[in-house]
């Protein structure tokens, strides 16, 4: 495999691997809300307690990598969304400091402060994820000189904000999914319901950000008539779909869990086929846009970050495997919990 | 002074990078303490050492929270703020930081998760080796990003593509870029700067509990392995130092010039400043008191042999004086500070009278500030004295920062990233304060709620010191 390629696609796992599991632990923010008592809200945050800061690394490490491999593309990206990107920073750091502190303390006011919090910066960083790639998939105005020449109101077109609310639709089904699975008794009858309830917010976004995508921005699907094998992902990602509902229904929350991971899967991999081989698409001049050829690293230092990443990546998933295995089985709260 | 783009970016990657750096330097340092604590716990069975290894982890886990949530925002504002910058070293430092996802932070996070919440999920020895983990998580991701800086500072293994500002560096030697001339010194004193920082914060949250008579047995103990630690590094600090000046000496003349006020290179020895205010328009530091020659001896080993002063070097590579000067020393005199304090501690530990000694706990209480200090010191003097390079003699601060971005929009994220640490700072402060009154749960205290804060037995120690008690 050409290097570029291999980089491109490293870099479309991570992301997928962070989207399929931060997004339930953010899905878990976004709906956390709806729980009924305080211990219920402590099984909710402890049943993403011991996990969430590994599932965030995914997303450092995708910087990271970003940074090594195309480092045009990270400067014009973080540069050129500078406020939304602030907003994303702030929602992270809300993040994870509110579910440091939450039940340090007993008093009421403070843990609503920080329930609040949870919930609010869980929410606007899912929907801001979603509004990056909602603009990713439209194009932003990028110079000759590679440098972002738009303003803040290019970033917010009605179709970026859609897929925005598509984002939070979808993590709040995984989210709720993940926490059936986590849960028992009373508790988990409660989420019965709810996983209906953001199961049919997903369907809806999902079918108005298909039709959105296909009508507005016909040339995603350009790269598949070149390669058509890719029409396999998109009935895939339609047969994980329609898999959920039916695994809810029979009682099968694991598979319910997988699926919708293989929905996310299926729409990251949707995304990087729409936009190959670009990473930023220029709405002003189809040649300024930034390619995986044009903002790539040097030959060497792909080489080199691929020999780390083939050294690294086994240690990581291992130690994900050990600690999803330690932590598996119902969320129960003791003296350590948060 | 103008308040542009380059400016304001400046300030607010100062005061983001000083806020992240309060806490990993108190994660690298408990984590390798509390990897002695629980080991002294598997070897002795000691039920007291089991206690005060989980009273650690919980402190270090509301710390090592803060840590990441300041982290984040430092990964990405090489793109948001100096997006030319990261363009130009993209190739170069972008691989240190993707290595340091990689090899550390996954480590280090999956790792906690069983420090912190395994203790009845794993066997006591798969407890300690998390601890482990942990604990080497954090020195990697040392490790990298002191590489990556150290690369800006003295850069080597790379070769120049394209002109002007679209100029790039590229790697041409992986390893030659890892050890370029100064990563390991400085590596190792970072290092040992953290480590001096958890001993004596250890040794503080002890001494407290010791002057309070709370939690003897367990702070005794405590203090004592700490304060072990701390005088090993504390001395070491001073090695390490010495051999930091000495790479400065050689690959960044002007930085060392900055550090001693040494405006003229003369044909003598150069003196070395005990303490000073340089004076930048006279070229003179004034209210001087120094040591004729030392200079000379501590760069050249000989007392005569002149050192290049900044009348060597061209006007516009000229860093600031005042604040490296000044945060050099700080940071230097508190490194004789800790020096001192740790060995007379460990002289009265010999006589068996260390905790009897009132004063010496209470000094304790509020020494933990000073290894903050001199850990912020001495990264501000390393930093404003590269200036104006964000490169070393490759690419100026002044034209690194992102061209998309406006002064306004910098301005905004400075005052809400003001707002904001403010207000985590606070709760962290509070937070940690009720984890230490609560105290660790070795049965002595049960669950007794105290109400008195640190900021309360602050005012009393310290007036109690005043008066002499
Ligand atoms: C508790 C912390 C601490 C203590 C006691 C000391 N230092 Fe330090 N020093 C640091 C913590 C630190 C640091 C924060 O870790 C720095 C910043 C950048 C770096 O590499 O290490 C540093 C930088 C630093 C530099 C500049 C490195 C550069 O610019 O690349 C020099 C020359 C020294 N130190 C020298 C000393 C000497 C002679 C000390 C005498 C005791 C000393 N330090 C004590
Ligand atoms: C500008 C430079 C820096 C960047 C980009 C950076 C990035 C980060 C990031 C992204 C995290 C969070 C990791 C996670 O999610 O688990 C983090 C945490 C951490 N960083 Fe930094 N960092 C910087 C400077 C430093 C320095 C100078 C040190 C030490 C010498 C350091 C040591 C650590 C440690 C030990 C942690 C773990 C959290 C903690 O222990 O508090 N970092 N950093
Ligand atoms: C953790 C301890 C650190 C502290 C306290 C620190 C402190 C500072 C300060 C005070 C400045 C402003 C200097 C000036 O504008 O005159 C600065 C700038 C900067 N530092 Fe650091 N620094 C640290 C670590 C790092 C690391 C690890 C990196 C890179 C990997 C780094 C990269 C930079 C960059 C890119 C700038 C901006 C450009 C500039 O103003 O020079 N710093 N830092």
């Amino acid at each position: 495999m050409d290097i570029y390629i291999f980089w491109f696609a490293t870099l479309g796992v991570l992301l997928m691997g962070y989207a399929i599991l931060d997004g339930f632990d953010l899905g878990v923010g976004i709906i956390h809300l709806t729980a009924k008592t305080d211990h219920e809200r402590r099984i909710y945050m402890n049943s993403i307690g011991p996990l969430w800061d590994g599932n965030e690394v995914w997303l450092v490490t995708f910087g990271g990598a970003l940074f090594a491999a195309f480092p045009d593309a990270y400067a014009t990206a973080f540069s050129g969304f500078y406020l939304p990107f602030m907003l994303l920073l702030f929602g992270l750091i809300f993040r994870a400091v509110s579910l440091e502190f939450r039940s340090k303390q007993e008093s009421l006011a403070w843990r609503k402060f920080w329930d609040g919090s949870f919930f609010v910066a869980s929410t606007l960083v899912t929907f801001l994820f979603g509004v990056a790639v909602g603009n990713s998939i439209m194009g932003i105005p990028i110079g000759a000189d590679k440098e972002f020449a738009g303003t803040l109101l290019d970033l917010l077109q009605p179709y970026s904000l859609l897929i925005g609310v598509l984002a939070i639709a979808t993590f709040a089904m995984h989210g709720s999914i993940f926490l059936y699975l986590k849960t028992e008794g009373e508790t988990q009858e409660r989420l019965h319901p709810l996983m209906w309830k953001t199961f049919g917010f997903f369907m809806v976004m999902y079918v108005l950000a298909t039709i959105a995508t296909l009508v507005g921005n016909p040339e995603v699907i350009n790269n598949f008539k070149d390669y058509p094998s890719g029409w396999v992902i998109v009935l895939l990602n339609v047969l994980a779909i329609a898999n959920i509902p039916r695994a809810i229904f029979q009682g099968k929350p694991f598979y319910a869990f997988i699926s919708s991971s293989a929905t996310i899967a299926a729409l990251t991999f949707l995304f990087g086929a729409a936009l190959f081989p670009n990473l930023m698409i220029s709405s002003l001049k189809p040649e300024y846009s930034l390619t995986l050829y044009n903002a790539a690293s040097s030959v060497k230092t792909l080489h080199l970050m691929q020999t780390i990443a083939f050294i690294g990546m086994p240690f990581v998933l291992t130690y994900t495997f050990i600690i999803y295995w330690v932590f598996r089985g119902k969320t129960k709260l003791n003296k350590f919990s948060y | 002074m103008e308040f542009d783009v380059v400016f304001l970016s400046r300030l607010q990657f100062a005061f983001t990078i000083m806020f992240h750096y309060i806490f990993p330097p108190l994660s690298i340092g408990l984590g390798a303490i509390m990897v002695i604590m629980e080991g002294l716990f598997l070897k002795t069975k000691n039920p007291v050492y089991e206690h005060m290894t989980r009273f650690w982890t919980k402190i270090f886990a509301v710390n090592f929270a803060m840590g990441v949530a300041s982290g984040i925002v430092m990964e990405f504002e090489f793109g948001t703020n100096w997006a030319t910058y990261s363009r130009f070293v993209g190739d170069v430092f972008g691989s240190a930081l993707a290595a340091e996802g990689i090899f550390a932070f996954f480590l280090e996070s999956g790792f906690l998760a069983i420090l912190v919440f395994g203790w009845d999920r794993v066997s006591p020895k798969m407890h300690f080796f998390s601890t482990l983990m942990v604990s080497m998580g954090s020195i990697f991701s040392s490790v990298w990003i002191v590489v990556a800086n150290s690369w800006m500072q003295t850069p080597s293994g790379y070769h120049i593509v394209g002109e002007g500002l679209a100029a790039r560096a590229e790697i041409v030697d992986f390893w030659a870029m890892v050890f370029n001339p100064s990563s390991v010194d400085r590596l190792t004193h970072t290092l040992i700067g953290a480590f001096i920082l958890g001993a004596f914060f250890v040794m503080s949250i002890n001494a407290y509990y010791i002057l309070k008579g709370r939690h003897l047995e367990i702070s005794k103990k405590g203090f004592k392995i700490a304060l072990a630690f701390g005088t090993v590094f504390s001395l070491l600090a001073l090695v390490s130092g010495h051999s930091n000046a000495n790479m400065i000496a050689k690959h960044q003349p002007a930085k060392l010039a900055a550090f001693e006020g040494h405006f003229y290179t003369g044909t003598q020895g150069a003196d070395l400043y005990i303490f000073g205010w340089p004076n930048e328009l006279e070229k003179r530091v004034d209210f001087g008191v120094k040591i004729p020659g030392m200079l000379s001896f501590l760069v050249h080993n000989n007392f005569n042999t002149p050192v290049t002063g900044l009348d060597q070097i061209p006007a516009e590579n000229h860093p600031p004086i005042k604040i490296p000067f000044l945060t050099y020393h700080v940071m230097i005199s508190l490194g004789m500070a800790f020096i001192g304090l740790t060995l007379l501690s460990c002289f009265y530990w010999w006589k068996g009278t260390l905790f009897s000694k009132k004063w010496l706990m209470r000094t304790y209480i509020f020494a933990v500030i000073g290894p903050y200090i001199a850990n912020q010191a001495g990264w501000i003097a390393a930093e404003v004295g590269r200036q104006p390079w964000i490169v070393y003699n490759l690419l100026r601060t002044s034209d690194a920062h992102s061209k998309a971005v406006s002064a306004n929009m910098v301005l905004t994220s400075i005052i809400l990233f003001g707002l904001i640490y403010a207000l985590l700072f606070f709760v962290w402060v509070y937070v940690l304060n009720e984890k230490i009154q609560h105290g660790p749960d070795d049965g002595t205290h049960p669950h007794e709620k105290q109400t008195e804060g640190l900021l309360q037995a602050a005012v009393d120690s310290t007036s109690d010191y005043i008066t002499g008690k």
